[in-house]
């Protein structure tokens, strides 16, 4: 720290003393809505409940796996901090009985015990980071969406010790240095908020399907719940699905077909 | 009357001075932790919560501890706790300035704490936790300072004093039923989903808050002219016990009902905590020494002879103190992580700047202690002057 940091840093501190910051939030907060405001050239997509559906079965080699979760990374501008601690997940993968804690049982296929699942946050019908967060800097869309406002977060990681799914991250360190390739179209982030996947609800809104749904060639099927037509609910109709801890009664909008 | 805390002994400074020492060094590791983010520490992705929210929840109970000698007093005219209700709501002050900073420091992104109250959220239980620990501060500070403003004139304290210190009285449980629910209402946290966190709570505050404020008093006694008085220390006593033999028998319910029912997944915390899990029990040591120190306790305290002798009181004292420091201000928050809800382990540990942070916050806490009571302890030295 040189002098010039330490000298903003106090300066920063005595004014957060006086809590007058975060009336410059909500400023910067305003002036950011109107520099992304901007005219989608496709139709929006939208729906009453997005959900998605996850055929394990369909990820058959590792790059099938490897391709979904870096389209995320590459859209959502999530760093590789390259160890446990620090990271910041968004979709990523684990075995059946760390995926169905509970479930499992010596006797099951060899194939199945060692499959990697897909895993993300499972936007709750109930959704329970949303019931605890102290600001709404976490928040229920009307489509089904649970959403983040960065901008709002307070990073007192409330919402990291509700979520049964441990689809919660939270940016322990300035994560820019560690985003390989920035993507000007979405925002990075700022060390002490938390972040979670938004189900690329910012491609929703100009007409494009999800990251992940696009890349994994007919593995993920994302649709609307409550229209009978939709893939999803074909899908549902047509095959034994679960869900992740569903006895919990959040209402996770993930399914997988295992 | 603040003016008191002003002069001073030699060792009065010297201890003042140490506080500082100690809280200055926090403050530099915590612009530290301020520059580079809460990744300084030990907690990460799985243990999102470590010794921060730990000493928050084990002080939250010493704060709402005071009513244990102010209900007596005021609702039963127990006129032997009269000389020290002042010492039960000097306490409550520095330990929920305590609380506050330890959330501060917690937060991943301190400058937006106002976004509490600017966006009230009334479903999240932490914004109720802020609005009672803030009530019960400013309650405790216009009580404290007007009951003593009126001792140090000579005269009764005013009658409009009255209707707040009977609001301090049901505000105090109120403060640790709601630190209690933001354990208690998560999904998927076995050790934490149980209907008696609040009573737990309330029996391990009411335990190591007069334990600390046995050991206060006596302190007082040795190195001043006031007297808290040996039968008010000794009543002091009886509460410690009563509300340690509840603490430790809401204990073993909870294990009782894990182990009974044999469900794994209640099971686990209880087996990480106690005997770790796949050879990872970093915690083992610290919680099979609270329980040592729980039952070393109970023997003294239950037993009237060793009960009744001051020094071993002030040993059991000791020990209720240190050993729910350690259940409350580091297992419980901790246990709660691990293992995760995907039943893998991840251990955690405070890191040095964590450390001398937590150290920065308790000294900041002792320091307006000090004052608070050296400014009611010289009133009181007038007094018999």
């Amino acid at each position: 720290m040189d002098r010039r940091e330490f000298l903003k840093l106090t300066a920063i501190t005595a004014i957060a003393t006086a809590g007058g910051i975060s009336a410059l939030e909500i400023l910067r907060d305003k002036e950011l809505e109107a520099h992304e405001a901007h005219t989608p050239d496709t139709k929006p997509l939208t729906a009453k409940r997005w959900a998605m559906v996850v055929n394990i079965r369909k990820f058959k080699t590792e790059d099938d796996y490897k391709k979904v979760m870096d389209a995320c990374r590459r859209a959502h501008n999530v760093p590789d901090f390259g160890n446990p601690k620090d990271e910041i997940k968004w979709i990523w993968t684990d075995t059946f009985e760390h995926s169905f804690p509970g479930q499992e049982h010596k006797y099951m296929p060899e194939d199945l015990k060692h499959m990697p699942f897909l895993l993300l946050c499972n936007h709750c019908d109930n959704p329970p980071c949303v019931r605890v967060c102290p600001t709404k800097a976490t928040f229920k869309r009307k489509d089904g969406i649970v959403m983040m406002d960065m901008h709002r977060c307070i990073g007192c990681r409330f919402c990291m010790a509700a979520c049964p799914f441990g689809a919660r991250s939270f940016n322990w360190r300035d994560p820019r240095p560690f985003v390989k390739e920035i993507n000007p179209e979405f925002p990075t982030r700022t060390k002490g908020v938390v972040e979670k996947c938004n189900f690329c609800e910012e491609r929703l809104a100009v007409g494009r399907m999800p990251a992940c749904v696009e890349a994994s060639k007919g593995g993920l099927i994302f649709g609307d719940l409550e229209d009978p037509n939709s893939d999803v609910r074909k899908v549902l109709g047509s095959h034994y699905t679960i869900r992740r801890k569903s006895e919990l009664g959040t209402g996770p909008g993930v399914y997988y077909i295992v | 009357m603040l003016e008191k805390a002003l002069t001073g002994s030699r060792r009065y400074w010297a201890w003042i001075f140490v506080l500082l020492a100690i809280t200055g060094i926090g403050f530099i590791y915590y612009l530290k932790q301020f520059n580079y983010g809460l990744g300084i520490t030990g907690m990460g992705r799985d243990v999102s919560w470590g010794l921060y929210i730990g000493q928050f929840t084990f002080l939250v109970g010493v704060a709402a501890s005071g009513v244990m000698v102010v209900l007596p007093y005021y609702l039963h005219n127990y006129k032997v706790f009269g000389k020290i209700t002042i010492l039960g709501e000097f306490l409550a002050i520095p330990a929920v300035i305590m609380c506050l900073l330890f959330i501060l420091v917690d937060l991943g992104q301190p400058m937006r704490f106002m976004n509490i109250f600017l966006h009230p959220t009334p479903n999240s239980v932490l914004f109720w936790d802020a609005v009672v620990l803030n009530v019960y501060l400013l309650l405790n500070i216009l009580i404290g300072w007007t009951v003593l403003g009126a001792e140090k004139k000579g005269i009764a304290p005013p009658k409009w004093i009255k209707p707040f210190i009977y609001l301090s009285i049901i505000w105090a449980p109120s403060i640790h039923t709601v630190t209690a629910f933001i354990y208690a209402g998560l999904p998927g946290r076995h050790l934490w989903l149980t209907a008696i966190m609040a009573a737990r709570f309330l029996a391990s505050a009411f335990s190591s808050g007069p334990a600390l404020l046995i050991i206060l008093a006596m302190f007082i006694r040795r190195f001043t002219k006031f007297d808290p008085g040996k039968e008010a220390i000794q009543a002091l006593g009886k509460i410690v016990t009563y509300f340690m033999i509840t603490n430790v028998f809401f204990l073993g319910l909870e294990i009782f009902t894990a182990f009974y029912s044999q469900i794994p997944g209640h099971m686990h915390p209880f087996q990480y905590l106690y005997a770790g899990i796949e050879g990872k029990g970093r915690l083992v040591p610290m919680m099979w020494t609270s329980a040592i120190l729980a039952v070393f306790s109970l023997i003294l305290l239950i037993n009237p002879a060793t009960r009744k002798n001051e020094r071993t009181l002030a040993m059991a004292s000791a020990a209720v103190f240190i050993s729910l420091w350690i259940e409350k201000g580091f297992g419980l928050v901790v246990g709660g992580f691990i293992p995760n809800p995907f039943e893998k382990v991840t251990e955690y540990w405070p890191t040095i700047p964590e450390t001398w942070i937590t150290a920065g916050v308790w000294a900041i806490g002792f320091l307006i202690l000090t004052v608070l009571y050296k400014v009611a302890v010289s009133i009181r030295e007038e007094e018999i002057a």
